[in-house]
């Protein structure tokens, strides 16, 4: 059960977070989170998270930021990594462990710094500073040193390529855009309504208990409340632009680059009522999924198409009996592609084994306080802000549902199922 | 490799920048300022759990009841209580009870007697007059007589000395000096809690209140709401409420929200991001008490802000948002909780006044409005919270060091210190220990007025 949820604004990368680590972002959003719910010396049955950016030195990144907050230091904490589902597999796997009896409470979460990215050496190089440490005598040493050229010392970012096929994230998706026939349009409509509805859930003050500011920073800072469609359809495509004419995704229909972190407190009946926390919403089940993605035959961002078909037909229900549908925007063609698919009768019945479409989500009721296209993603982070958010949602509401889709690098996807209370 | 828990690290507070009372009280600084007669800021005694209320005798003068009452109150406290004392004791202490005065020539035999005491009263010692309320008194003998006194504890509040204070208890024509709300206010005048309270007057005018059982957890198992207390006052005002027991709601608005969260888990409690002034304000503080508490004593509005311009600058917004956060706001809220049976056991609220509110200052017209606005609020709120024997005061602080104050030009800050009775600045501790009092269940027979941490300012005086 889903008690509430805390996380920092999120912020455009190498902009307001800058001199901030990930450590920094994940430890001030448990802070937040402790805070808002009075854990101070809180032994919580665990602490889960992750980053998909993360230093070889953060290998205890969540354990180590939970030591820099109030909660009892006798928390345990582990790292996830599940690439952009990492925050939602870490909230999916901890609320699992609860309802096995196994841990009463735990928070689960992720952070995301493009800005605290690790910056790596090559190969060549790393091998010859293994060989000098290998080295018996100054000697050796001098001479394995002595192999570094000038070309070696480029240090190589991080990559987000797809190793198998060493093409982007978005270029991916804009194969994958073109062979659904996603327009233009329809991705900027999607943009501007995610920047519109966002912007209306900061007016009304929706985020006064889900957020906590951080390094003087109140809001999301990708939101651009004043965008308009014109805007929006001036910009260039940025990804598919050996389609020409036919490319449609832009930096506007794509999600910026963000900083940020997510955590959501999880836990028992018994322990909400205990401590007098409120109930927000259950989390009622997630299925996990891959895509045949490597060759081509399927779309890298696809798998949540495959969790859904499993876990609705698991609990007898269609999109109709949902209330809100939360479908991250890692693009905007990402969104209007799975729902192209869940629509589509052949692809249903071919990929996803049904007997027909899976069927048509109505678009009012999608991401309705707006998504990452407006919030920005830093990757592991967006399943927290989904989940907190879409839960507040529910709140008050018992009995209705919610509907999450997250997809993620490595043709991977969750999907999962929340109950207002 | 680990960072230090939020629980021990000590959370930013300002740098003291009074080094003047540091400089003064070296060996050096003290033979240089006597020789050039500059004043003499002293070390206050500030209250901390366990500390005795006075470390030396207390002297209790005047022959009427309330005397002998209170000389029996402060017995059961364990002090050293004297009706005489020799030449050469110092005395933490003397309480003069003027409580049966009927004439101006019936002051002269306790005055004298304190006079004879007053070189004998220690560094932060205490002086407190006890008088009957005199707007009630309609001879005028009798209302001259008691006005008297109040002449003599301000003035005697001036020429106190090393961080003594002199301050009045103005009790209700018939009240009894058994009421529990007299032992709260003698007990606050007399501690360290009255540190930079001087001049004072407070007034104990019905029986309701009722005495802690541990007089260092006065809000055990209280639930406590504070707006602003993401920094400065507000901060430190949650802080002394958790010190004293109380459970904490520290309320700030949103883009606060990693100062506030850093307080509310410095004093184990809720942080609530919340603009005071939207529309459903007190709904929220109610709803929030009321799910994670399931109760509400005490209400401390302390949420200010300042748009300081001279008057002929002054612009609509400057005007309207200060006047809505610093008074619509509380007014609103008052009305909301007033409304609900969560706040109505004995509630408490505590307004933030401040001395601009009293005297006026230039360029703060819109400030002073709402902080005079507060002390009518508050004062005409009263009997509405009689009807549940809760109380509603206000707390105008005077120079008070704070980060707004650090940033005051030099000259000005410096002579703004020097200005008061204590000759020195307060700290926001001082205005939270009196809100903590105001707060607490033995401050039950004082209600509707305000009370100043000023250190007896010239400024408004």
């Amino acid at each position: 059960m889903i008690i509430g949820g805390n996380r920092i604004p999120f912020a455009r990368a190498h902009k307001a977070y800058a001199g901030a680590s990930t450590q920094d972002m994940l430890t001030s959003a448990l802070n937040g989170l402790v805070a808002r719910f009075a854990l101070q010396g809180e032994q919580l049955g665990a602490v889960a998270g992750g980053a998909v950016m993360k230093h070889p030195k953060n290998f205890n990144l969540v354990r180590e930021s939970l030591l820099g907050t109030p909660l009892d230091p006798r928390t345990p904490a582990h790292d996830v990594q599940m690439a952009c589902a990492t925050g939602m597999e870490a909230i999916g796997s901890l609320a699992d462990k609860i309802r096995l009896g196994r841990i009463d409470s735990a928070v689960g979460g992720g952070v995301d710094s493009i800005s605290d990215a690790p910056i790596v050496v090559t190969d060549a190089l790393r091998g010859i500073l293994m060989e000098a440490s290998r080295a018996k005598t100054p000697v050796q040493r001098l001479k394995a040193l002595a192999k570094i050229r000038p070309g070696h010392l480029a240090p190589q970012a991080p990559g987000v390529d797809e190793p198998r096929t060493g093409m982007s994230m978005g270029e991916h998706m804009a194969v994958t855009a073109h062979q659904w026939g996603i327009t233009r349009r329809e991705q900027d409509e999607l943009a501007l309504a995610s920047h519109q509805n966002l912007a209306a859930a900061w007016d009304r003050g929706f985020f006064d208990d889900l957020v906590t500011p951080f390094r003087h920073v109140a809001k999301d800072d990708n939101l651009r409340p004043d965008s308009t469609l014109e805007r929006l359809g001036s910009l260039a495509p940025v990804f598919g632009k050996d389609l020409g004419e036919e490319a449609t995704m832009t930096a506007a229909n794509s999600t910026a680059l963000t900083d940020g972190a997510a955590t959501v407190l999880l836990g028992s009946e018994e322990f909400a009522e205990s401590r007098d926390l409120p109930q927000l919403a259950t989390f009622v089940d997630h299925e996990l999924a891959a895509t045949d993605f490597v060759d081509g035959a399927e779309g890298l961002l696809m798998a949540p198409t495959r969790a859904a078909a499993r876990m609705l037909t698991r609990h007898g229900l269609t999109f109709d009996d949902f209330e809100y549908v939360e479908i991250h925007e890692a693009f905007a063609s990402t969104v209007l592609a799975q729902m192209k698919a869940w629509e589509d009768e052949e692809f249903c019945r071919e990929h996803l084994g049904l007997d027909g479409a899976l069927g048509r989500i109505d678009r009012s009721r999608l991401n309705v306080d707006g998504s990452s296209l407006a919030a920005g993603h830093p990757f592991a982070a967006t399943g927290g802000r989904i989940v907190a958010s879409l839960a507040k949602r529910l709140h008050g509401k018992p009995g209705k549902l919610g509907f999450i889709s997250v997809c993620a690098a490595g043709g991977q996807g969750i999907t999962a199922i929340l109950e207002g209370r | 490799m680990t960072q230090r828990t939020a629980q021990s690290r000590p959370t930013a507070r300002p740098r003291p920048t009074d080094t003047y009372t540091a400089l003064v009280n070296t060996e050096l600084g003290r033979r240089i300022g006597r020789a050039l007669g500059l004043p003499r800021p002293a070390p206050l005694r500030r209250h901390a759990p366990g500390a005795a209320l006075a470390d030396g005798p207390v002297l209790v003068l005047g022959e009427t009841s309330v005397a002998e009452e209170v000389a029996q109150l402060l017995l059961r406290w364990g002090l050293d209580v004297r009706r005489h004392i020799g030449p050469e004791e110092r005395l933490s202490g003397v309480v003069a009870c003027f409580d049966a005065v009927s004439s101006p020539g019936d002051l002269q035999p306790t005055v004298l007697r304190l006079a004879g005491v007053q070189r004998q009263i220690a560094p932060s010692g205490r002086v407190i007059t006890v008088l009957r309320d005199p707007e009630e008194a309609r001879d005028p003998a009798v209302r001259a007589a008691r006005r008297a006194v109040e002449g003599l504890t301000r003035s005697l509040g001036r020429e106190m000395r090393a961080g003594a204070t002199a301050n009045g208890v103005v009790l209700q024509e018939s009240l009894e000096a058994a009421a529990p709300g007299v032992a709260g206010v003698l007990r606050f005048l007399l501690s360290g809690r009255s540190a930079f309270v001087s001049g004072q007057f407070l007034a104990v005018d019905s029986v309701n209140g009722t005495l802690p059982e541990d007089w260092d957890r006065p809000l055990a198992g209280q639930v406590a709401v504070v707006t602003g207390a993401a920094r400065g006052i507000g901060a430190a005002i949650a802080r002394t409420l958790h010190r004293d027991g109380a459970q904490v709601i520290a309320v700030d608005v949103p883009p606060a929200g990693e100062a506030l969260a850093t307080v509310a888990n410095e004093v184990g409690g809720t942080a609530l991001q919340l603009d005071i002034t939207a529309e459903d304000a007190g709904d929220r503080i109610l709803e929030h008490a009321e799910q994670r508490h399931g109760r509400l004593d005490v209400v401390v509005h302390n949420a200010g802000i300042t748009r300081d311009k001279l008057l002929a600058n002054m612009d609509a917004s400057r005007w309207s948002s200060v006047i809505a956060v610093n008074l619509e706001a509380q007014l609103h809220i008052n009305r909301r909780l007033l409304a609900s049976e969560l706040f109505s056991q004995a509630p408490r609220i505590v307004s933030l006044a401040s001395t601009s509110g009293i005297a006026g200052n230039r360029g703060q017209t819109n400030y002073a409005a709402s902080k005079a606005g507060v002390m009518g609020m508050v004062a005409a709120s009263a009997p509405e919270l009689e009807s549940r024997h809760g109380t509603i005061n206000a707390v105008a602080p005077g120079f008070i060091e704070t980060e707004m104050t650090a940033k005051m030009p030099m000259i000005a800050r410096e002579v703004a210190r020097r200005l008061n009775s204590l000759s020195q600045g307060g700290r926001p501790e001082d205005v939270a220990e009196t809100v903590a009092f105001l707060a607490s269940p033995a401050a039950g027979g004082t209600s509707g007025m305000t009370l100043r941490v000023c250190g007896q300012n010239l400024i408004g005086a």
